[in-house]
């Protein structure tokens, strides 16, 4: 077995909510041992609220137990592999003891607004005072500078400030939210970064601070958008599932309640190919269809035959066979049947793991694969201060009676206080 | 730079592949990118073009993707073609390519092959469904990868059809999980002097969307996403019309109770049947019926103004003409102005977070197709001006 690439690293991790957690989980998967330091007075929304009812979805069973910030599934997929321990860092007991930790550590990354850490009295400057060579990454929304530096901002809203919420949608209504596929593409950013830091103090023996402004390391995703403006002054408007040069370009309904099916056709010879599996040597024939210009301008027309087709169709035998014909097609696939999914599977994607809290469940791992040094899940998610004992004894070398302390005094802990939920 | 003591084999074309070697290539790498002759990449032939009119050295999206890389071209059909990116590959860190699974083998440029002439190397392998599995060669697009990597089902307005996300997220999106996954196992590599393959999934890199939603799946057997338009559990977790254009109102509970500040309403906060997401759904339309008329009133400008100053996320939703214009970006300096000899100077996203050494020198554009040949085949592999003539006639590079 070889050890893993970022074996030996030590990673304090005081991030919430999604992006930052994806970073450091990038680098456990890889073998980091990253030390999620959390809060009894304040936990992070990853982990639901304090006291829930039965009956929703995101515990198992629907039952949130005892425990349910144990028992939470986006703080138990995003935290695999991390350990957990719990500070009040509004006080000085609790920063003390995070300072010890970062003398021992390599990386400390944050999500906070830029205000917090300086608040703790835990900026660069004070963290490097302990450890010369410490990296430290903070991800605040806007960054550390700039007139929107301590504006409040959600994962989704990033979407609407870079542009593309206003290429998305129906042509025929207004923008709608989605979710804040900003935070996974801002977390693999991170930690990208991270692991270049690390590089530069392998070469350098220099640690140093990265500002990472989320806002801008999710605006090369508008780049299409961006050169389409300065070359045209085109502003993109939503154009639903079309293309601006690919027909037919769009998803029809299939057989079964929500079953869809995405086709793309990208050239004459897709075209010719997708008349073939389809049996329609008439669409083929037509001249209005022969080339993209054509199919462009039809598009209405071709839409509704194509649909005629798909609805008594079984979505995924549709796309095996549009797929045989060298036709860009795919079911589109709910979150139930990924999981399912003989691809997927075949592609070891899930793994079943055993979480004390929650029992025995299917996770998404690693969503790359290196071939010698795969990443796994090797740790199910940490329960809520699960590790005070082993961090702050084993590797801070507190006593026990400092450690019973600390938890009289609610510095750390293993449940939230009331009204520690958001 | 971070990266100026790393070389990179950059076998990629269009948009996955070029975006994780830009990032390599934009911190410092010497990034060598093979094209074919002739064509060239394929990135070179999508839009946007200045004035709508193809040239394959203005391509804005080519242009975006291949900042700092150098160009060659090369038949990788021909003998010599091979032998040259093995020559090449002998003293590179890391190669990337995006080719479908088995090409590079088919070319007997295979990791197995290519680690025999340097164990240390890095290979990197994009591709739509990665190496193995019954979909490997399948084909896709944008929109495909989108269906089957989960995103589409759960994007857009209940009882309409789904729909995509705008521009090549997921191809983009892999990019990313490839350059992550790339500089993993180049640090491993310079630790222990052993490479290894990489290998990066399209339709997996998709399953980092929406890895938190789906676990409700496993756990509860529902999905917690679905096609509801802007309100997932929550309340007021939207989009609005302004006098002037939309903004985003998204607020947890914590925030609610300080909308009153913002609105000028105080009651509104206190009130005990607005106190959970859920109470708020369902009084959703009297709350609709303040908040509306409220921000229908005012302008996008003063609407953002006032809630973060009352601690409370609202913000506009751009046009792409706005985001360029912004101020924020403007005081951090985040686009940068780079000049391309035949395709103009264009504003370029800059770099997505900023990282010591900085750069001595300005960015440099997008290389012409073969810029590089000469420089490379004959001042770096030492190839004869004689060579590199018969090369030409014989269409080897």
């Amino acid at each position: 077995m070889n050890s893993l690439p970022l074996e030996g690293i030590r990673v304090i991790d005081l991030t919430i909510s999604w992006a930052g957690p994806k970073v450091t989980q990038c680098l456990a998967d890889m073998g980091a041992e990253v030390i999620k330091v959390e809060s009894i007075q304040y936990v992070d929304a990853q982990r639901g609220r304090k006291r829930v009812p039965p009956g929703m979805c995101h515990y198992p069973d629907k039952e949130p137990g005892k425990r349910p910030w144990n028992r939470y599934d986006a703080a138990n997929q995003i935290n695999r592999n991390k350990l957990s321990i719990t500070l009040d860092l509004t006080r000085p007991q609790g920063t003390q003891i995070f300072k010890k930790l970062v003398a021992i550590a390599d990386v400390v990354v944050d999500s906070f607004s830029p205000r917090v850490m300086a608040k703790f009295g835990l900026d660069y400057d004070a963290l490097k005072a302990i450890k010369h060579d410490i990296i430290a990454m903070s991800m605040p929304a806007f960054g550390m500078s700039g007139p929107y530096r301590d504006y409040i901002s959600w994962g989704n809203m990033l979407e609407c400030l870079v542009g593309l919420a206003s290429a998305r949608g129906y042509p025929d209504s207004e923008p709608f939210m989605y979710h804040a596929y900003s935070d996974p593409i801002c977390g693999l950013t991170g930690a990208f970064a991270l692991q270049l830091a690390l590089h530069h103090r392998e070469n350098t023996g220099e640690g140093q601070f990265i500002d990472l402004a989320q806002l801008e390391a999710f605006t090369p995703l508008s780049a299409e958008l961006i050169f389409d403006y300065e070359m045209n002054e085109r502003i993109h408007t939503p154009m639903g599932n079309r293309h601006s040069y690919m027909a037919p370009h769009s998803v029809y309904r299939c057989r079964g309640e929500d079953d869809w099916i995405a086709i793309a056709v990208s050239s004459d010879h897709e075209w010719q190919g997708l008349t073939e599996a389809l049996g329609r040597p008439d669409w083929a024939a037509d001249v209005k269809f022969a080339n993209s210009l054509g199919r462009s301008q039809h598009q209405d027309e071709l839409d509704g035959l194509i649909q005629v087709w798909a609805s008594s169709q079984d979505k995924y035998e549709a796309m095996h066979r549009l797929q045989a014909a060298g036709v860009p097609a795919g079911a589109l696939l709910s979150e139930k049947e990924q999981f399912e999914n003989p691809h997927l599977k075949e592609r070891g994607i899930f793994e079943k793991i055993t979480h004390p809290d929650a029992g025995t469940h299917f996770y998404p791992g690693t969503t790359w694969k290196l071939s010698k040094t795969p990443g796994h899940i090797r740790l199910p998610a940490p329960l809520l201060g699960e590790h005070n004992e082993l961090v702050l004894g084993k590797l801070l070398g507190l006593s026990n009676e400092e450690i019973a302390g600390l938890k009289t005094d609610r510095i750390i802990g293993d449940e939230p206080v009331d009204g520690a939920d958001s | 730079m971070v990266l100026s003591d790393v070389k990179v084999l950059d076998l990629t074309h269009y948009i996955a592949g070029p975006f994780c070697t830009k990032y390599l290539a934009d911190y410092g790498s010497d990034v060598i990118k093979i094209e074919k002759t002739g064509a060239g990449d394929g990135a070179r032939h999508l839009g946007p073009f200045p004035g709508d009119n193809p040239h394959p050295e203005k391509s804005g999206l080519f242009l975006f993707l291949n900042t700092n890389k150098r160009s060659i071209t090369l038949n990788l059909k021909s003998p010599i073609g091979t032998s040259i990116v093995k020559r090449l590959a002998q003293d590179a860190d890391i190669l990337v390519e995006n080719f479908r699974p088995g090409v590079m083998a088919g070319l007997g440029l295979d990791y197995e092959t290519l680690s025999k002439i340097n164990p240390h190397i890095v290979y990197t392998s994009i591709s739509n469904f990665g190496q193995n599995g019954p979909y490997r060669g399948y084909k896709t697009t944008e929109l495909v990868s989108q269906a089957l990597g989960g995103v589409s089902l759960t994007c857009g307005v209940a009882d309409r059809e789904p729909v995509r996300l705008a521009g090549p997220q997921s191809q983009f999106h892999a990019g990313l999980v490839a350059a992550v996954a790339t500089m993993s196992a180049f640090l491993l590599a310079r630790k222990t002097g052993a490479g290894q393959q990489v290998d990066v999934s399209i339709m997996e890199a998709e399953i980092n969307i929406h890895e938190l939603d789906m676990m409700s799946y496993p756990y509860s057997g529902e999905h917690h996403m679905k096609r509801n338009g802007s309100f997932v559990g929550n309340y007021p977790w939207s989009i609005y019309p302004c006098q002037d254009g939309l903004v985003a109102v998204c607020l947890n509970n914590r925030q609610w109770r300080r909308i009153g500040d913002w609105l000028g309403m105080p009651e509104l906060s206190q009130n005990p049947d607005y106190a959970t997401p859920a109470q708020r759904l369902a009084h959703m339309d009297e709350l609709e019926a303040i908040l509306v008329p409220w921000l229908a009133q005012r302008t996008t400008s003063e609407v953002t103004a006032s809630a973060q100053q009352a601690r409370i996320p609202v913000l506009p939703v751009n046009s792409i003409k706005e985001t360029l214009e912004d101020r924020h970006f403007q005081a951090r300096n985040y686009f940068i102005n780079i000049d391309h000899p035949l395709a103009g100077r264009y504003k370029y996203p800059g770099l997505p977070f900023k990282i010591a050494p900085a750069a001595e020198n300005a960015p440099r554009p997008a290389p012409a197709l073969g810029q590089h040949n000469h420089d490379i085949y004959y001042g770096e592999l030492g190839y004869s001006k004689e060579e590199l003539v018969y090369f030409n006639q014989t269409g080897v590079i």
